[in-house]
């Protein structure tokens, strides 16, 4: 079930993808985002990062994706290939789609190979391979405006996965959805995560979404960001919609509340 | 819903018929009250003389329209050339906005008509008569290619960033195609202005002689009191204007048709 994990059964840094310690961010205006934050990303673990909003977690997730810089502390990188070119790395999925609405699914999938400079022979099969992953080879020539809500979102991760990132950071990305399109995505995310055996560091509010998605699931406190606790799902994978209505994921989900309200102060 | 709504294209054909019924009353209302009261034409030419003068003095008109319009146009190239490549310009450097920004108002703001008799002192005619189509036109496509430019979704300039985009692949992929819509309504506005800075400059050179442009012969109608020629020249000026503004309206909706908000058809 779920158990709070000490401190003393962290694996040392080297085995992290990415580690951050000491980690601060201060924006311009004054508004201290994060202090002190420790994390380690392990490989092939989905981790996620469960706190209220304004808790910095975005800011983390842009700090590790190297859109941001820390005002103190340092982020490391596992392997040193990965330091040299970390963008390529990392794929990232925003809280919206962001399509580019003025061309098609494909060109938009196309997009991080064709800056990258790949030959368009090269990156057309790839093309082709992830959106058929994602399910939807059907629309490659279809224009943004014309799918859904959901379709869009997916449009979104077969755009971060066709680098063949080792990390995918995903920023509240199920968070506009309705609840059938948003499990529907939880299910298929977790159907990638395990095909693909990608690192995935998902943030998210929803405790049940972090509950049912993650291995691990950090908890932040508010102003500034720090981690609170941090907290290991036990449920084996595959979770399918049957984990969703355990005992286990109830309890789970009770667990994981109080841990967030607690990180709150008791506010909630 | 495949088939098209018929309330729709009921629509469509009274947006057609009803201005054109209009203009058809007026023309007969125009005809009815010069018959009435029997106007010479030096007062007022009746519609049939006008068009009579139109074809008789085919020759003469279809001449300076030709010259007009090749002023218009080359006004126009200019001003869409300009107000891009400035606009351009100053999204890549603030201190050539903030250094060449104020005098593209001061263009703007002074009335074409004072400057056209300084640019005919200090310019050969022609060319004066194309740098007042320019400084009328350039300036909307510059305001509002500057604007489009300037309103890059934050989260896709933020991937771009991600996948190390270099400034031109930014510029090309990311920011002259999400500044489209604004450039394009810039663009309609400076098709009618280039006429408009070209009619004004004839007037202000109609003195000088030398022009032979559709305006000028408006001027010099005026002096031999020709009025149904002045009249015939207004119509081919109207007709080059409306024809210009509707070619500018369908390259806008051409190019927008897919993807943009303002163009896309809605299904009810």
């Amino acid at each position: 079930m779920l158990s709070e994990l000490s401190l003393s059964s962290r694996p040392a840094a080297s085995a992290s993808v990415v580690s951050l310690r000491g980690v601060a961010k201060t924006f311009a205006s004054g508004t201290q985002a994060l202090d002190g934050l420790e994390l380690d990303v392990r490989p092939g673990e989905f981790v996620s990062l469960l706190g209220p909003s304004g808790c910095g977690k975005s800011t983390a997730l842009r700090l590790i994706a190297g859109l941001s810089e820390p005002t103190a502390g340092t982020i490391t990188w596992g392997s040193s290939a990965a330091a040299a070119s970390a963008a390529h790395e990392i794929g990232f999925v925003f809280q919206e789609p962001t399509l580019m609405p003025w061309t098609t699914v494909a060109r938009n999938v196309d997009l991080p190979l064709r800056l990258a400079g790949t030959a368009a022979s090269k990156a057309a099969p790839r093309v082709a391979a992830v959106l058929d992953r994602v399910g939807l080879a059907a629309f490659r020539d279809a224009y943004p405006r014309e799918l859904s809500g959901g379709m869009k979102m997916r449009v979104s991760i077969a755009r971060a996965l066709v680098t063949d990132p080792d990390l995918l950071l995903m920023d509240e990305p199920f968070a506009a959805l309705d609840e059938i399109t948003r499990f529907k995505l939880n299910n298929d995310l977790l159907e990638l995560w395990r095909a693909l055996r990608k690192t995935v560091v998902f943030v998210t509010h929803s405790v049940f979404e972090s509950v049912y998605l993650s291995h691990r699931i950090v908890v932040m406190t508010p102003r500034p960001g720090r981690v609170f606790r941090e907290l290991i799902v036990d449920a084996p994978y595959p979770r399918e919609e049957s984990f969703r209505t355990s005992a286990e994921y109830a309890a789970c989900c009770r667990l994981a509340s109080e841990a967030l309200s607690a990180a709150m102060g008791g506010a909630a | 819903m495949s088939a098209p709504e018929p309330r729709a294209a009921g629509e469509r054909i009274l947006r057609l018929a009803l201005p054109l019924a209009m203009l058809a009353l007026a023309v007969a209302i125009w005809h009815a009250t010069v018959q009435a009261l029997a106007l010479p034409p030096y007062v007022l030419p009746g519609p049939k003389l006008v068009a009579r003068t139109l074809v008789d003095d085919w020759a003469i008109l279809s001449e300076s329209l030709v010259v007009t319009l090749v002023t218009t146009f080359a006004g126009f190239a200019l001003a869409v050339i300009g107000g891009v490549g400035l606009a351009i310009l100053f999204n890549l450097s603030r201190i050539v906005e903030y250094s060449l920004y104020p005098f593209a108002v001061i263009l703007q703001v002074t009335p074409v008509l004072a400057i056209a008799p300084l640019l005919l002192i200090y310019l050969p005619q022609q060319g004066a008569v194309l740098a007042c189509a320019w400084i009328v036109a350039f300036f909307p496509v510059l305001a509002n290619t500057t604007l489009g430019l300037n309103s890059v979704d934050h989260n896709l300039a933020d991937l771009y960033r991600l996948y190390g985009a270099s400034w031109d692949q930014r510029l090309i992929h990311l920011k002259l195609p999400s500044a489209l819509p604004q450039m394009l309504a810039g663009i309609r506005i400076a098709g009618g202005l280039s006429l408009v800075g070209a009619v004004v400059a004839e007037i202000a050179a109609g003195s000088a002689g030398a022009g032979s442009g559709l305006a000028y012969r408006i001027a010099e109608s005026g002096y031999r009191l020709n009025i149904p020629r002045m009249f015939a020249a207004l119509i081919l000026l109207s007709v080059a204007g409306i024809v210009i503004y509707f070619a500018l309206a369908g390259l806008s909706h051409l190019m927008l048709r897919r993807w943009h908000e303002s163009a896309v058809q809605r299904e009810r």
